[in-house]
């Protein structure tokens, strides 16, 4: 089974985050980067998938992502056994130019299943998954916490709010969008992902695009106004403590 | 047609849920201004439609593989009724069938998609819908152009009783497609929450803990504070998916929703999925050493003292 890992670099959330100077976008230009969490989440269950069944585990990126290098020779230093950076695109924040690029080529190189995170922090305009999937014709299941081989396909279960979980039987080739893998997503050691840079490997691919889904207009980005904020304790840890004591004291929910 | 706003309807099988009233009321509202009438697309269950008083017209799809939900026979449903009702705007929640059928129905429908919405204006045919990115650190305003467009809206963005209206809609049946037959995956087994843990919606005073707890090692450190208390750790949503805490703990969109007396956060950023399943708590008290997470938008009082040093010297003072 051939199983496409997609990552996207994402704005690192601790970062501050500042805007273009017309406002209509995310000043990229000092921002950290980091694999998108829920990406990484979908490595790990695609490389748990191999450690139980077997599977050859292709870990793609978009070639104009920022810092994607390191997010895919990370990927090999876990467990890929190969990473490829797909050219073509320019950089952009839709969501619908990068399913149309990696439909143009999951075609050329087709993939038995794709996993990917079921969503990023900087989508705008949709989730990967549905919008790769609607391109390339397959059925797809998002919200996933966990993927296993079973007859010919997979086995995912597709969690609800409050926990509810539905257990599909899908059919290959498909697209699952991961919320978590069944375990949290193994260490790479530096040392291993060092190697893994000094062995390069990182196979270039250049895919034409689909048609991307018509894309909302960004007419402005701004930062959201402050109704109200937080009454600030401040002074030495004991003094902070002694305060919510006293805040808790003072509705009843705590003794003496 | 022109100017109609379609919900798509969630349900149970039993019982249509508040996030489809919430809509519902919303799409009022923006029929009125576009001059439609407010639709909801109900798959499954046609009885179902005698809830839904509040919408001008039901677009009812009835199949047996539409009985609960599925990815795929909810998305040739909704094609089916996309194509044969061609409203102005689709509206869904961010919920589980949101995520997987929005972006798939911007492609299959050729219609911009608007994620993560909390505002929507619609006047003279144009609609703007207002966004949540980067954890709700910064809202993008997108105008919807064109003559169909989808936006996918954050739970608890509008009020549910707006939607409960008790008129009677008409109920416009659409044939389901022949692709419902044969489709590529299938429900095998529903599993309902793991039962016997302590349930976090009914606790007074919740201590709740995030990303900055960093390890599970230092969930331990929480968790004696929590005993000093004698009340339950809940959780943001990366603590859960990292394994340190059960399920049945999370807080917030796929979680559960809390509205204890008093709602302690530690090192919890606030992303707008955390925020929908606590900000009603009486009492909310949030330490993040980052002053300009927006958990401190929502939050009573805050601190920005390490939480390493704060909890012990907390748990020394409240323990018993």
């Amino acid at each position: 089974m051939r199983i496409v890992v997609l990552m996207k670099a994402v704005p690192d959330l601790v970062e501050e985050i500042e805007l273009t100077a017309d406002e209509t976008g995310i000043d990229r230009e000092f921002l950290k980067f980091v694999v998108s969490e829920w990406d990484a989440q979908a490595l790990e269950e695609a490389l748990l998938i191999k450690d139980a069944a077997g599977a050859d585990v292709v870990a793609v990126g978009l070639a104009s992502d920022p810092d994607i290098d390191q997010a895919l020779y990370t990927a090999l230093a876990k467990g890929a056994d190969s990473a490829v950076k797909v050219t073509g695109g320019e950089e952009t924040m839709l969501t619908g130019d990068r399913a149309a690029l990696l439909a143009g080529y999951l075609a050329a190189e087709p993939a038995d299943l794709v996993m990917t995170g079921v969503q990023a922090a900087d989508d705008i305009d949709g989730q990967l998954p549905p919008m790769l999937a609607a391109h390339l014709g397959q059925p797809h299941v998002s919200v996933v916490v966990a993927v296993e081989a079973a007859n010919g396909g997979v086995t995912v279960r597709q969690e609800f709010a409050g926990g509810l979980v539905h257990e599909l039987a899908v059919q290959l080739p498909a697209v699952i969008g991961v919320q978590a893998a069944r375990q949290a997503p193994r260490y790479a050691p530096i040392t291993r992902i060092r190697q893994a840079m000094q062995a390069g490997g990182l196979r270039e691919v250049t895919a034409a695009a689909a048609t991307a889904a018509p894309a909302p207009t960004v007419r402005r980005m701004f930062r959201p106004e402050q109704a109200s904020h937080a009454q600030m304790l401040t002074g030495s840890a004991d003094d902070v403590a002694t305060a919510i004591a006293d805040l808790l004291r003072d509705r009843g929910l705590v003794k003496g | 047609m022109g100017g109609n706003v379609l919900v798509l309807a969630e349900h149970d099988g039993k019982q249509i849920s508040d996030a489809t009233y919430e809509l519902l009321g919303a799409a009022r509202d923006l029929a009125a201004a576009l001059g439609g009438q407010a639709e909801v697309a109900l798959f499954g269950p046609r009885d179902l439609a005698s809830q839904l008083g509040g919408a001008d017209v039901v677009v009812s799809v009835d199949h047996p593989a539409l009985a609960e939900y599925l990815p795929e026979a909810y998305e040739q449903a909704l094609t089916a009724v996309l194509a044969e009702r061609s409203p102005r705007l689709v509206l869904m929640s961010t919920a589980t069938a949101g995520l997987d059928l929005g972006a798939a129905a911007a492609v299959r429908w050729q219609a911009p998609l608007a994620a993560a919405v909390t505002k929507l204006e619609a006047a003279a045919g144009e609609i703007v819908a207002t966004a949540q990115i980067l954890g709700g650190k910064v809202l993008a305003e997108l105008e919807l152009p064109g003559e169909r467009a989808i936006a996918a809206v954050v739970g608890g963005t509008y009020p549910a009783a707006a939607g409960q209206g008790a008129g009677t809609p008409e109920v416009v049946e659409v044939a389901p497609p022949a692709g419902l037959d044969r489709l590529r995956m299938s429900l095998v087994q529903v599993t309902e929450p793991p039962g016997g843990d302590v349930d976090i919606t009914t606790a007074d005073l919740l201590v709740s803990v995030g990303r900055g707890i960093e390890s599970q090692d230092n969930v331990e450190l929480v968790q004696e504070l929590g005993d000093a208390l004698g009340v339950p750790l809940s959780a943001s949503r990366p603590v859960v998916d990292a394994g340190w805490l059960p399920k049945t703990r999370q807080v917030g969109k796929s979680g559960l929703k809390v509205k204890p007396k008093a709602y302690l956060a530690f090192g919890i950023s606030g992303a707008p999925e955390h925020l929908e399943g606590m900000r009603d708590a009486d009492l909310i008290i949030a330490c993040n050493t980052d002053p300009g997470a927006p958990i401190f938008d929502v939050a009573h009082y805050g601190t920005t003292v390490d939480l390493f040093d704060l909890v012990p010297a907390l748990t020394e003072k409240l323990g018993r």
